[in-house]
């Protein structure tokens, strides 16, 4: 009898083990950023309790080797179920057959178009079909130095609105030594930073045109709106004006943070480490418009579900109910206290407008583009490049920026022909 | 068996271990890069499809390939004979020197020493443009124009140069003096007695005799330069080579096509046409400059 109890316990240990093993287990992988990995725990362990059969295996590992590393697991079938991915890399990861389409009755246009800005759903958009969600996104603003605008005579609480304004300003807080050298910026101009956002998909468009087709297989910079122009508008500030040059102070940044830029053009992720300078008074303001318009560059990571959550139809659930809980505004709330970046739906984004540091991000998202790139290093160096011939070589804007063009073109022609 | 055959037996068991090493860490992925230059292979994709030598016909038609093979070599021909010229003159006047010398010595290697990614943005700093740049700061209290620099097309190659010199300096120094230590005293002596001058001593003697240690360091120094990488990175903006690809050498562009571009097919063309060209100017100069001595 007594031996008869004793298989019974033992039998029920094994069978509620049993139990626990029977748990799906999926693997989430994002790239190692402090705030990010601690706010995607805190996630996972709200997610579980809502979800008490899946379990979630959180990893991370450094940024330099993303790629490498997802490369060299998934043929082999021991990556991740959901991935963080950047979404300009979608289409290569969906030609090497790593990602699988969201499922369109969990993951509807409608749903698109109701919970996230339009750049989004045209950012995770690739032959038709959607292949990742956001948590968050990121904008462009202007950020001032409000001592400095106060040393130079101008209202500390009144930052530029329009291009014309932007550039009155800028002469205005540039400050020169005897020799003429530029010791404090007016604003920084600064390509290799945000600098070429700021020209291709904000410029380009207050100027009248599009930078890219629709299908962004096509650059249409030089052939719509007003050419060359913006091209000139920008080096016209280097060279003709003088209110700042690429790589004084070594960086924007850097130049920003040392109070000697009173104006950079920077995005949403720059305000921790400017919450961290002691003594800098700082306020951000929605980039200045051109003859009404106004345009804006959105970038994100976002959540896809790979193949190989595919083997087993209970994984493939329990990654689509987890992409759903990480873009859920609970989630998008959390994230933006914790990490700083802004919330990629509409509606809750709407709740933050009047924020003094995230309202101008936000409002900027409302007509923000995401630009597709196919190889943002490259295209980044073209329009630096664009700007140094001008700059350093004396071209001509008109040819400078009509070889961007042709330049860019060869780069999204290079990246498509390898896409079928 | 006997105790040597044993011994012998020991010896290539304990070398087989680095050799071992050398098999899997050192020559499985050179040939294996060797076979990527004939793929298309994206980094990313599972897929690597033969191409043949599609990669080396495209490779000579970018012009940013090109730009990089020909700033390389002006990497190598500005730096090697200075950094040979600069310590050698400073190797025979501190070989001439007896008090201080070590005080000297540690001073030039100092450099050579220290984290070159340190050393590349110390140097990027001096070069900074006014008011922050040392250089330019100096300039302008002799009364000169402040330089671009890093800035301008022209000089920003130049300045990198400046730079690697004088990381190398140290090292060089150091062979150097340790070859003029092994000229025998009774050569000069003689050489002296026979009437010789101190320019005669020099280009009759002390010189060719350093030669072994000259060809070395032009070999070891060339190979330096050839694969110059960190420098560049570090001293140009976001690491691009620029201004307008003005200092990029071929390891950069090895470096970005390979991991910015994920285009590991030309990535890995480019990286064999650097190994053809270290190992033929290797040659070329082992060939011209191993003469024999002979007294």
């Amino acid at each position: 009898m007594k031996r008869f109890f004793v298989m019974l316990v033992l039998l029920a240990v094994i069978l509620t083990s049993f139990a626990f093993a029977a748990k799906t287990k999926i693997t989430y992988w994002q790239y190692f950023y402090e705030t990010k990995k601690n706010t995607i725990d805190q996630l996972i362990k709200e997610f579980e309790r809502q979800y008490p059969d899946i379990e979630v295996e959180h990893v991370t590992f450094p940024y330099a080797n993303y790629n490498q590393k997802v490369a060299s697991s998934i043929p082999a079938g021991v990556g991740p179920d959901v991935i963080n991915l950047y979404y300009g890399w979608i289409p290569k990861y969906v030609t090497s057959g790593y990602l699988i389409p969201l499922p369109e009755d969990v993951f509807s246009k409608e749903y698109l178009q109701s919970q996230f800005f339009s750049f989004v759903s045209k950012g995770v958009e690739f032959n038709g079909k959607y292949y990742a969600l956001p948590i968050a996104v990121r904008s462009l603003a202007l950020f001032w130095n409000k001592k400095l605008f106060e040393k130079a005579g101008l209202d500390p609480e009144k930052p530029p609105t329009t291009l014309q304004e932007l550039v009155e300003y800028a002469k205005k807080l540039t400050i020169y030594d005897k020799k003429g050298n530029i010791v404090q910026e007016g604003l920084t101009m600064q390509p290799s930073g945000q600098g070429h956002h700021w020209i291709r998909e904000v410029l380009v468009r207050e100027f009248g045109g599009v930078p890219y087709t629709s299908d962004a297989r096509t650059v249409l910079y030089d052939k719509t709106g007003a050419g060359s122009d913006v091209l000139k508008f920008y080096t016209d500030l280097i060279t003709v004006d003088r209110v700042g040059y690429p790589g004084f102070m070594n960086d924007d940044v850097t130049a920003f943070k040392a109070q000697k830029a009173a104006m950079t053009i920077d995005g949403s992720f720059r305000i921790g480490t400017l919450n961290k300078i002691k003594g800098l008074d700082w306020g951000v303001a929605e980039l200045p418009s051109y003859l009404g318009v106004k345009s804006n560059f959105a970038s994100f990571w976002a959540n896809g579900i790979t193949t190989n959550a595919t083997k087993d139809p209970k994984k493939l659930e329990a990654a689509i109910k987890f992409i759903k809980f990480l873009s859920s505004p609970e989630s998008m709330k959390l994230w933006l206290k914790n990490v700083g970046e802004l919330p990629a739906n509409p509606e809750l984004a709407k709740q933050y407008f009047d924020d003094p540091v995230y309202g101008a991000f936000l409002r900027g998202l409302e007509y923000a583009h995401a630009t597709f790139f196919v190889d943002e290093s490259a295209q980044r160096q073209v329009m630096m490049d664009a700007v140094d011939k001008v700059v350093l070589k004396g071209i001509a804007p008109e040819i400078a920026w009509k070889e961007a063009a042709e330049e860019e073109q060869k780069v999204l022609d290079n990246f498509w022909s390898s896409v079928h | 068996m006997r105790l040597r055959q044993k011994k012998i037996i020991t010896a290539y068991t304990f070398l087989a271990i680095p050799l071992l090493f050398f098999i899997v860490v050192r020559f499985y992925p050179m040939v294996y890069s060797f076979w990527l230059s004939f793929t298309d292979w994206d980094l990313i994709s599972p897929k690597k499809n033969f191409i043949g030598l599609l990669n080396y016909i495209n490779i000579f038609k970018d012009e940013v390939f090109v730009k990089a093979i020909i700033n390389t070599l002006k990497y190598v021909a500005f730096g090697v004979p200075a950094v040979i010229i600069v310590s050698l003159y400073l190797a025979l006047v501190l070989n001439r020197i007896k008090k201080f010398q070590g005080f000297y010595r540690l001073l030039y290697v100092m450099p050579y020493i220290t984290p070159l990614v340190a050393v590349s943005w110390v140097w990027k700093w001096m070069y900074q443009q006014p008011p922050i740049g040392f250089i330019n700061n100096l300039l302008t209290i002799l009364g000169l124009d402040s330089q671009p620099f890093l800035m301008s097309t022209s000089q920003a190659l130049p300045s990198i140069v400046v730079t690697t010199v004088w990381v190398n300096l140290g090292y060089c120094v150091i062979i150097f003096l340790a070859g003029l230590q092994t000229i025998p005293q009774e050569y000069i002596e003689a050489a002296k007695i026979d009437g010789a001058n101190r320019r005669q001593i020099l280009w009759r003697i002390t010189i060719p005799l350093l030669n072994p240690i000259i060809v070395f360091l032009a070999v070891t120094q060339s190979i330096t330069f050839l694969r110059i990488f960190t420098q560049v990175y570090n001293m140009t903006d976001q690491g691009s080579g620029g201004p307008l690809n003005s200092t990029k050498p071929l390891v950069l562009y090895i470096y970005q096509k390979a991991f910015m571009s994920f285009d590991m097919g030309t990535a890995a063309t480019a990286t064999v046409i650097l190994f053809g060209i270290i190992m033929i100017i290797t040659l070329v100069q082992m060939i011209i400059l191993n003469k024999n001595i002979e007294y």
